[in-house]
């Protein structure tokens, strides 16, 4: 086959592009999840195959115990203190038995103590996340250890997802949140308007060894492990106490148990 | 034939200053939001979305209403609709560029809306809304350009237009079901997890839709020498009547299987609506008016003797438009998010630069608008008495 100075150079460039811009498609197409890449991992970071948390207010005495951890989380996280409910953003807090779980509370002859008793709400980190479903951006996604992130620079702020989110742990920023923060923590980024915001399981935490701010500061009363491995901690208390998730009916798997009651049924 | 729009009477250059007026003012108020962020708005944690979504979601429908008079004129050779069709397509232009201002304006970060593009997420309804409404403007825009140019030189438009209009027809559909699946698809709330939303987005969009362009087309006739037919505007009519029955029973049904089944989830949004519920009613006499706006509409649509008369006739596709804008622009919107995730309720009202700014986005509509019928009427005006050939 013949071939002349033109037509040698057209294969050649076609050829030089597809060698560079082919294999860099078939290697991105290989990879099948999310994962972000380090050049070499930290040997302290925890890893599990699904995250989880089990949540046992009975341990939870005073109002202060609730907020040594809802200051834990929001302190290192820069999360703002707008003082106001309408543009209000928070990733965990506090509320009644009846607004945790409305879709089984119609019942006014509960027990007074569990009516009365307050419960801690914060991202589920579901196995199947509505909001991961509908971001158009997959600025929110799952990692494949079921952390349920949020990347705050991709995020467009359609507030999608917190139409979609059944349980209402993601917040948008309507107004410049950097005024409202108390004490900057520098290792943790701030936000900026228009974005929508969540916990994100202290991923910066799991990162290098370290719980969950919200489980280290509770005092036992959030415990955090590997829903996956039946040798947790986390396994073993479901499997012996009568836990229930928030909406489970809606098949979103949530990763949080909450122990009602207390007592052991094993 | 663009030229056609910079010609025009004092009362044209006066309504078109009007609007850039208009226009003008919102986008101040727009760059106050920009600035502030989305607090400028009535919206909340737990009401996240509002007026501009409502408006979107309207507007979905006014757009996919095109379809009313591009089925039986293409696919039934009524030839009634041969000039009146162009109107639907150029409403059918305004009402999609109208629905990307509003998302345009809702979006926290708008600079950042490339990112659809750049990571493009088949999973989500959001990134089909986006590819679907793009390319329901390209045809609309495309199919009415190319057929009136056609028109104007008096001969048959291009081969290549055909596939495109019969292509047209299930976009038109697609559009307004893919809107609706925004909602549908959603799990935890009650009021939009329903199998017929996209049916009735469809119906409220095929009586909505064409009632506006009944009255525009009333509006056309008086202000210009075109005049889009008698007959046309009472076929027009009877597609409203149809559509806005089939969307008062589709709405009948949610109430029916909300309460019957008893099941209090279903039956909060409604009653928040209709009577309030725990002490908040903010929305209650607005949906009584969009009902009795609603009834009146098809009292006087039903009977052939008072919608012949085209003041009567007037008179109720306004009703039945403003009926169905508070329906759909708003309660159907709030309503998804009232209760809240908690079962508690927080309300909503739109803000005064909220409302600014969607009414500056409705004036750039009716710009685009006025500029496209300009330019299809003068070239009716031109060849009045012509047959249309396509």
């Amino acid at each position: 086959m013949s071939m002349n100075r033109r037509q040698f150079l057209k294969i050649a460039g076609v050829s030089t592009v597809l060698g560079i811009g082919g294999g860099t498609v078939i290697t991105g197409l290989r990879k099948t999840g999310l994962e972000a890449s380090q050049v070499s991992p930290d040997p302290r970071a925890l890893k599990a195959k699904r995250w989880g948390f089990v949540v046992d207010v009975s341990k939870l005495k005073s109002d202060e115990d609730y907020q040594k951890c809802i200051d834990a989380c929001h302190g290192i996280h820069n999360v703002p203190d707008i003082g106001n409910p309408k543009d209000e953003v928070k990733w965990i807090w506090k509320d009644t038995y009846e607004r945790t779980f409305p879709t089984t509370s119609e019942d006014e002859l509960m027990n007074k103590e569990l009516k009365e008793k307050k419960f801690f709400l914060f991202c589920n980190h579901c196995a199947q996340p509505a909001c991961v479903r509908v971001c158009p951006t997959k600025a929110t996604f799952k990692r494949q250890d079921g952390v349920v992130m949020q990347d705050m620079h991709r995020c467009i702020g359609c507030r999608f997802c917190m139409a979609a989110c059944p349980f209402g742990a993601r917040s948008f920023n309507y107004r410049d949140p950097r005024p409202f923060i108390k004490k900057e923590n520098m290792q943790f980024p701030t936000r900026m308007i228009g974005v929508v915001e969540k916990c994100t399981m202290c991923y910066e935490r799991l990162a290098i060894g370290q719980q969950p701010a919200c489980a280290e500061a509770s005092n036992g009363a959030i415990l955090f492990g590997d829903l996956d491995d039946p040798n947790s901690a986390v396994r073993k208390v479901i499997a012996s106490k009568f836990t229930i998730r928030r909406k489970p009916e809606l098949g979103t798997q949530p990763s949080i148990y909450y122990v009602i009651g207390g007592a052991d049924h094993a | 034939m663009l030229e056609k729009a910079l010609v025009g009477s004092k009362r044209y250059w006066l309504w078109l200053g009007v609007l850039t007026a208009i226009i003008g003012v919102a986008l101040i108020q727009y760059l106050r939001q920009y600035s502030y962020g989305l607090g400028l708005t009535g919206l909340s944690r737990d009401v996240s979305w509002g007026l501009y979504i409502g408006q979107f979601t309207f507007l979905v429908g006014v757009a996919a209403s095109a379809v009313m008079l591009v089925i039986p004129y293409y696919l039934h050779d009524f030839k009634k609709f041969g000039k009146i069709v162009i109107l639907g397509e150029f409403l059918a232009v305004s009402a999609v560029i109208m629905c990307i201002l509003f998302i345009f304006v809702d979006m926290g970060q708008p600079t950042r809306i490339m990112n659809v593009v750049l990571n493009p997420t088949p999973n989500s309804v959001m990134f089909w809304d986006f590819i679907v409404l793009s390319g329901y403007l390209i045809l609309n825009i495309v199919i009415g350009w190319t057929t009136l140019a056609a028109d104007r030189k008096g001969v048959r438009p291009p081969q290549w237009v055909k596939p495109l209009i019969y292509l047209s027809v299930p976009w038109a559909v697609s559009i307004h079901t893919v809107t609706a699946f925004l909602y549908a698809g959603i799990p935890g709330r009650h009021f939009w997890l329903t199998a017929v939303m996209a049916a009735r987005f469809l119906a409220s969009a095929f009586s909505g839709g064409p009632a506006l362009l009944i009255i525009l087309a009333l509006l056309v006739r008086r202000f210009t020498k075109f005049d889009p037919g008698q007959e046309a505007i009472q076929a027009v009519g009877k597609i409203v009547t149809y559509a806005m029955f089939a969307n008062v029973f589709l709405l009948g049904l949610e109430f029916f299987t909300a309460f019957y089944s008893n099941i209090p989830g279903h039956m909060h949004p409604f009653k928040y609506l209709y009577t309030g519920l725990e002490g908040h009613g903010r929305l209650v006499p607005l949906m009584w008016t969009s009902s009795i706006m609603a009834v009146v509409s098809l009292v006087l649509l039903v009977f052939p003797g008072l919608r012949r008369n085209e003041k009567i006739l007037a008179f109720a596709c306004i009703s039945l438009f403003i009926s169905l804008w508070i329906d759909k622009g708003f309660g159907l919107i709030i309503g998804g998010f009232i209760p809240n995730m908690f079962e508690g309720v927080t309300e909503y009202w739109p803000t005064g630069p909220e409302s600014i700014i969607t009414l500056g986005v409705w004036a750039v509509g009716f710009l685009i608008l006025t500029v496209l019928y300009k330019v299809a009427a003068s070239v009716r005006e031109e060849t009045a008495g012509m047959p249309e050939n396509h």
